[in-house]
């Protein structure tokens, strides 16, 4: 079956994959809509307004790639390194559960010292959730797969508990928290947008995870770990130790996008803090091809559907819902583009 | 209420709440005996129940809701073998992309369909059919025999799905390809149609179970209807060691933590005196599946090419 012949040179390679993707998931997703009995095109151009038009849609979806950004990072490291965390969501609710805390109660303290502990203290709280079912597959060998899933949803209810029971603002019509302490806030990049500092955290988390990754023999051993436990294992190289560490650092990469979050946008916590970066996160990373500064663009590229998406919703009154549908489409796209470089050789 | 009535309806209660279990997890036990790991199943069931109650409400009959969720199961039960086995893309990616899109379709077609509206619009549900005399039996007539034809149908695929894994052709065949695909090659059986076939099977269980999600006692349809049920699905199938009868047990297992978990919400949440808040009542289920992976998981014996591509002609 050699429908399409994939280019051999590796850039050109790269571009086949992008636009085989990318045009056919909203080719695909085009179809689904005119099913729907709507203008695809007006939506597509919705979309693309939505995310790029203005000064404000734009940093509308930086503000969205950072969490993304944070969140395709932590999945980047685990599945660079042979563990598929798809607990990025639940990572992201815990460090956003202690940013917040920091912010109920130690709010008195400046801003320089808060705005440090807060980000030890989230990544802390991610890599703790993340190190449980790091331990065990690394001791038992449990599959990571199903717990991290499964620790989703008892922090997805611990959060809920937490903005229903005990840290509910009493005043606040929803169940909210208080609104927290200025000194954590994180400052603003550009006056009169929701721009803020988290942004370039996340850039400069990016660059250091491609460090760790490519540059550092911690890295050097979690990607043979990766590639081949078995041959790892030979060559003198703890499988089991390498998977916890993945696990962990991944963990807490996942919970500074909750900080981010608290401290940048919300500055209260309530449900619903997160669209699902941690998910969206997973997408991210394949297109990206699991590299960290390639999780930049691909971020970017996400939050501009997501944002874009919202505008459709508003504009051409196509439920957002179908950006869910794209997002997988793409990888399925992504996936079918592999085989036919392969079949190409 | 006596502690007898209790424990019965409690029982009876499990056995409803282990219905869509059971389905979507024998169906995954065919796709990972198979060789093929189907992470889509959370999504399949969302799509499932979404597209069972769609049906129900535009037809105003229970069947077609119930032929539109297998179909719509079945379909993206072949997606997913397009990619596992024609495209040997990586199953976990390809699973959780089926997922995404399953649930993605079913917000969108939800919204498009159905739309927001001041009254959510409900259709009728499945029927308890009580069987003649067997109903009348005193304890086991209400647990086992008072429930509806979804539920006694699960149960029956128990027997059938045990008969055709390990007393048929098909079964043997389906065994022998996710224990060895390359042998199988080699004896003539064809692994990707066998392969398919199973994806096939896993879809429309999934999108059965699914839809006995909407249309079993609630006739609605709300987004994150499956709550998880996919994944815990997949956990049954590792507590059942791949063995329908072993499955049906972890069902009934975490068919009791629903059911009880309900029954304790209703209560105020209040055991024995104590007060447990409902966000703790709902993680029960999550927290059991993490428990019985610790305490189960060592020595189960997965089907060796669980999860592995296979291509002609590679050693």
């Amino acid at each position: 079956m050699r429908v399409l012949k994939a280019p051999s040179n590796p850039l050109l390679s790269s571009l086949f994959s992008l636009v085989l993707s990318i045009g056919g998931g909203f080719l695909v997703g085009g179809i689904l809509i005119f099913m729907a009995g709507q203008n695809p095109l007006l939506a597509f151009y919705a979309i693309f307004y939505g995310a790029f038009g203005s000064l404000h849609s734009l940093s509308e979806t930086l503000v969205k790639s950072t969490p993304i950004l944070f969140t395709s990072l932590a999945v980047i490291t685990a599945f660079n390194s042979g563990v598929w965390n798809i607990g990025a969501e639940g990572q992201l609710v815990l460090g956003a559960i202690a940013t917040t805390g920091i912010g109920l109660f130690f709010g008195g303290y400046p801003a320089f010292v808060l705005i440090p502990i807060c980000m030890v203290l989230s990544f802390a709280a991610g890599m703790l959730w993340a190190s449980i079912p790091g331990f065990l597959k690394a001791r038992l060998n449990i599959n990571e797969i199903l717990i991290t899933v499964m620790m989703n949803f008892v922090a997805l209810y611990l959060l809920r508990y937490l903005v229903t029971g005990p840290w509910r603002d009493p005043t606040a019509a929803e169940a909210f928290t208080p609104i927290l302490s200025e000194s954590i806030y994180l400052p603003k990049l550009l006056p009169g947008t929701r721009l803020h500092f988290g942004l370039l955290i996340a850039l400069l988390c990016a660059f250091l995870v491609f460090l760790i990754l490519y540059k550092t023999p911690v890295g050097y051993k979690l990607r043979a770990v990766g590639k081949s436990p078995k041959a790892s294992k030979y060559g003198g190289i703890s499988v089991s130790r390498n998977f916890f560490i993945a696990m962990a650092l991944s963990g807490g990469l996942a919970g500074l996008a909750g900080m981010s979050e608290i401290a940048g946008i919300y500055r209260r916590m309530m449900e619903g803090i997160s669209a699902g970066y941690g998910f969206t996160a997973i997408p991210v990373a394949l297109i990206a091809k699991l590299h960290p500064l390639g999780a930049i663009p691909a971020a970017v590229l996400f939050a501009a559907l997501l944002v874009g998406g919202d505008a459709m919703q508003r504009v051409a009154g196509v439920p957002v819902g179908i950006i869910y549908a794209f997002q997988a489409l793409i990888i399925i796209f992504f996936v079918i583009s592999d085989y036919l470089k392969e079949m190409g050789k | 209420m006596t502690t007898q009535n209790f424990a019965i309806e409690l029982l009876s209660a499990t056995i409803g709440m282990a219905t869509p279990y059971l389905l979507a997890a024998l169906g995954e036990t065919f796709a990972e005996r198979s060789g093929i790991l189907n992470l889509g199943i959370d999504g399949i069931m969302l799509l499932g129940a979404f597209a069972g109650f769609v049906g129900a409400l535009i037809s105003a009959n229970i069947f077609f809701g119930l032929l539109l969720a297998i179909i719509a199961g079945g379909l993206l039960g072949f997606l997913m073998g397009f990619l596992s086995i024609t495209i040997r893309g990586n199953q976990v990616i390809s699973g959780l992309m089926i997922g995404t899109l399953a649930t993605g379709l079913s917000i969108f077609f939800h919204k498009v369909i159905v739309g927001v509206r001041l009254i959510t619009p409900r259709v009728e549900t499945i029927k308890p059919w009580p069987i003649p005399f067997l109903a009348d039996v005193p304890i086991i007539g209400p647990i086992l025999f008072n429930q509806d034809p979804m539920a006694y149908m699960a149960l029956l695929l128990v027997p059938i799905s045990s008969l055709i894994l390990f007393r048929t052709n098909l079964g043997l065949k389906i065994r022998a390809v996710g224990e060895n695909p390359k042998a199988s090659d080699t004896l003539g059986i064809n692994v990707f149609r066998i392969r398919y076939v199973c994806m096939g099977i896993a879809g429309t269980l999934a999108g059965l179970a699914g839809s006995y999600l909407s249309l079993g006692r609630i006739g609605f349809f709300t987004e994150g209807i499956s709550g998880g049920r996919g994944w815990i699905a997949l956990a049954i199938v590792i507590f059942g060691r791949w063995n329908p009868a072993r499955v049906l047990l972890g069902s009934i297992l975490f068919g009791g933590a629903d059911a009880l978990q309900y029954r304790l919400q209703a209560m105020g949440g209040i055991l024995m005196g104590v007060y447990i808040p409902p966000e703790f009542l709902l993680m029960l289920p999550y927290l059991l599946t993490m428990v019985v992976l610790v305490f189960i998981y060592r020595g189960a014996g997965a089907p060796s090419a669980l999860g592995r591509p296979y291509k002609r002609g590679v050693t």
